[in-house]
């Protein structure tokens, strides 16, 4: 009885979290709700016994709505309305309900057709944490692996990109060597 | 059945609620009668004994001063961002085992809310959430100062979860468990078995993250006086202001009982002398944290970051892989 409860509970309140992120026209509001509505989500797998990605969830999600805040700070001034174009609301709306039916439609197809079946059977005596990291690093060593290196690789990119004259400090150089600078720029760039 | 774990679990709660709300009324007190120690001064002397009753008085002054809220702000997200602080601190809570298992009336009691086995996980994203309190406060005060001290909250959040989830990584590969109460059996041999004799290194580095993490001095830069008045609480007044102290003492003395569990042996064996134990090393952890405070001074933001991404990070990395290669 329970678990019912909460689940309808987080169910509603995720929804609700959501919906403020979609329709508010006010950036803290949507970035407080998204980052609200991402912590609610891990509610399910907590109720489903899936702790580690529960925990997961939670960590990731934080940090990652983090930085979208990080983004609208430099971006607008966030005490502000933003103004929105308004398009057709009824393609809005029609586009939205369609598209909501054929999500409904994809996940619950194979539900009514019996077709699902758990290819990895809980082991016994192993935890959450575990059995992760035993179905990760055995049928899925190879994507995981090329993840890893395709973060790498946007790693070493971004520092290249951003690490152009770290070592300069425009607040510690006279004009003269600023201009200096500048000139030099321009011969590059001709 | 169902009924009584229910019954226990609020009962639980509402004794973690309270114990760690007064503690951090204390707390003040404490920290307040240290520092005037460290610094040749008397503290709180005039309200009750020793100013005892001071924690009391600041209570009533804060519970009935008016709630102002400032025009310009966005509202709703204003006045949450207090009650995020303050509510995340205690939810982290949930995971902490506060006393070895105890008989109350033929009646055996766990002190921990919620066994969840991925409990340091858990405790660490939550007190990371607690963040979104300061940064959210900061961004919606419509005030410059306030500003700042959001971004700076956001850019030692990012970077220090960093080094807290490395640092206790190596740990986590001795034990094999995420469990706060696996780490304590772990430990259960005695003074030798300590993790902090093997993992110095991670002891070291998790610690100087606490402070980080809880914004404590000398990483007290997301409210620092002299630069930014009083960062994101600037705009704040009453019970609202008080919610975010709440939070930020009861995560001092959440993190000192993480520290105590994972690397100094927690409760030990579960006697009456390793519970006394624990409640010990929490409270040499928490006069820590004030005589910091009285010892040091602030650093820069840019230090800071310093610190975290060319000191810190590496001597993580390099201590989890030399911890994978002994264990192999």
């Amino acid at each position: 009885m329970f678990e019912a409860i909460a689940f309808y509970l987080f169910a509603f309140l995720t929804i609700a979290m959501f919906y403020i992120a979609v329709t508010t026209s006010q950036a803290l509001y949507a970035l407080s709700s998204l980052a609200a509505g991402m912590i609610f989500i891990s509610a399910f797998f907590f109720i489903l016994g899936a702790d580690f990605l529960g925990a997961i969830q939670i960590v990731v999600y934080s940090g990652a709505v983090m930085a979208l805040y990080a983004f609208g700070m430099m971006f607008f001034d966030t005490t502000r309305d933003v103004k929105e174009k308004q398009g057709n609301k009824a393609i809005i709306i029609g586009l939205s309900v369609i598209s909501a039916a054929l999500v409904v439609l994809i996940v619950a197809a194979p539900i009514v057709g019996n077709n699902i079946e758990a290819l990895y059977p809980i082991t016994e005596g192993a935890g959450n944490t575990q059995e992760v990291g035993m179905v990760l690093f055995t049928k899925y060593l190879v994507p995981f692996e090329v993840a890893a290196v395709m973060l790498l690789v946007a790693m070493i990119a971004g520092i290249v990109l951003a690490g152009k004259k770290m070592d300069l400090s425009l607040t510690l150089m006279n004009e003269a060597e600023i201009m200096l600078m500048k000139e030099e720029d321009k011969k590059v760039l001709s | 059945m169902e009924m009584a774990y229910l019954i226990e679990t609020v009962i639980k709660i509402v004794v973690v609620l309270l114990i760690f709300s007064a503690l951090a009324g204390i707390g003040t007190y404490f920290e307040r009668k240290v520092l005037a120690f460290m610094q040749r001064r008397l503290g709180p002397v005039n309200v009750g004994p020793f100013g005892l009753l001071q924690v009391a008085a600041d209570g009533i002054k804060l519970f009935t001063k008016e709630d102002i809220v400032p025009t310009n702000v966005v509202g709703a997200v204003f006045k949450i961002a207090p009650v995020i602080t303050a509510a995340t601190a205690f939810m982290a809570a949930a995971a902490i085992p506060f006393l070895p298992s105890f008989t109350l009336f033929g009646y055996e009691v766990h002190p921990i809310v919620a066994d969840i086995n991925i409990g340091i996980l858990y405790i660490l994203g939550i007190m990371g959430v607690g963040l979104y309190g300061p940064l959210l406060g900061g961004m919606a005060s419509a005030n410059k100062f306030s500003l700042i001290s959001a971004a700076r909250g956001a850019a030692v959040f990012i970077s220090y979860e960093v080094i807290t989830g490395l640092s206790i990584l190596a740990p986590i590969m001795m034990v094999g468990s995420l469990s706060l109460i696996d780490f304590n059996e772990y430990q259960a041999g005695g003074f030798s078995d300590w993790i902090v004799w093997s993992q110095p290194v991670a002891f070291i580095l998790f610690w100087i993250a606490a402070f980080a993490e809880t914004g404590r001095t000398p990483f007290h830069l997301i409210a620092n006086d002299h630069e930014i008045i009083d960062g994101f609480g600037t705009e704040y007044s009453g019970m609202r202001w008080g919610l975010f102290f709440i939070g930020e003492y009861a995560n001092m003395f959440f993190i000192s009982f993480v520290i105590s569990l994972i690397f100094l042996g927690g409760y030990g064996d579960g006697s009456l002398l390793g519970a006394l134990g624990l409640l010990g090393k929490v409270a040499f952890f928490f006069f820590f944290f004030l005589w910091t405070r009285a010892a040091w001074p602030d650093v820069r933001p840019d230090q800071l970051m310093w610190l975290c991404w060319k000191v810190l990070m590496p001597i993580a990395v390099l201590n989890i892989l030399i911890t994978a290669i002994v264990m192999m």
